[in-house]
């Protein structure tokens, strides 16, 4: 099981709160010690999950926490909107598949810059997407 | 409103991009380089990414259609400082930026524009005679 040992709830509302958002997950991998490729990959995935949350589901809030289990801490980054849903989520999940205005990488893209990517979509309810990238140590 | 300053030099356009974009200052980032192309006939167009931190598909499309749209208004677009990490990442994410010639530094970047400029005058000469 993992323990939470620190979390910030902050909202998505507009595209500048997906700037605070890449600063603050920035600001939480470098106090956790990740290397500097490590930090790019989990911002980078996480203003593409924050810029998803706001394009589609019309605004959120994001969840940081540092979690920790026998083995080692995580960083990890959790997005919730109550937008319409994602009706077919294996179709979204593919490279290239976009119903907005991006080229589809959002989702697939940012799945790759991670270790643990969960989604969770109910039509007509919202999404919450969660990734996590481990630290050994 | 908040705008990226685009500096012209002979006919060339150079762009630094110093801060975190969010996506609305891309989009006029992308609105400004075309019509600046334009306007002073620009035949190159620099953009330096060195202080960025991370590039996500939206500002990478950002790029791609700048340079796309430069090349229909007869202008070439260098991309120039990008980082290690950004360029690792931006690969797994999937964006490769292909139709987007790069050069390592400012320097790099502005001697192979002056080398296509110069062969776009050959080249005008030599149809002309």
């Amino acid at each position: 099981m993992a323990v939470i040992l620190k979390d910030e709830t902050a909202w998505i509302k507009s595209s500048s709160d997906i700037v605070k958002v890449r600063q603050l997950v920035r600001d939480w991998a470098i106090s956790m010690g990740f290397s500097l490729v490590e930090q790019t990959k989990i911002v980078t995935a996480a203003s593409e999950l924050g810029r998803n949350a706001l394009d589609y589901g019309g605004g959120g809030e994001v969840r940081l926490e540092v979690i920790q289990n026998e083995l080692r801490r995580g960083l990890k980054v959790t997005f919730v909107d109550q937008g319409p849903g994602i009706p077919d989520l294996e179709q979204a999940l593919k490279d290239g598949f976009s119903t907005g205005t991006g080229m589809g990488l959002g989702l697939s893209g940012a799945k790759r810059l991670v270790n643990e990517f969960e989604i969770d979509s109910t039509p007509g309810r919202g999404t919450e997407v969660s990734i996590t990238r481990w630290r050994n140590t | 409103m908040e705008r990226i300053p685009i500096l012209k030099m002979g006919e060339l356009l150079l762009v630094t991009i110093q801060v975190d974009m969010h996506d609305q200052l891309a989009i006029t980032l992308q609105d400004d380089l075309t019509q600046q192309i334009v306007k002073h006939r620009a035949h190159g167009v620099l953009i330096d990414i060195s202080s960025l931190e991370i590039v996500d598909s939206f500002i990478g499309r950002m790029i791609g259609n700048i340079a796309a749209m430069a090349r229909m208004l007869d202008a070439e677009t260098v991309l120039v400082g990008m980082k290690p990490a950004v360029a690792i990442t931006l690969v797994e994410l999937g964006m490769s930026l292909a139709g987007v010639r790069t050069a390592l530094n400012v320097e790099k970047g502005m001697a192979m524009l002056q080398n296509s400029l110069k062969g776009k005058e050959t080249f005008g000469r030599n149809t002309q005679g």
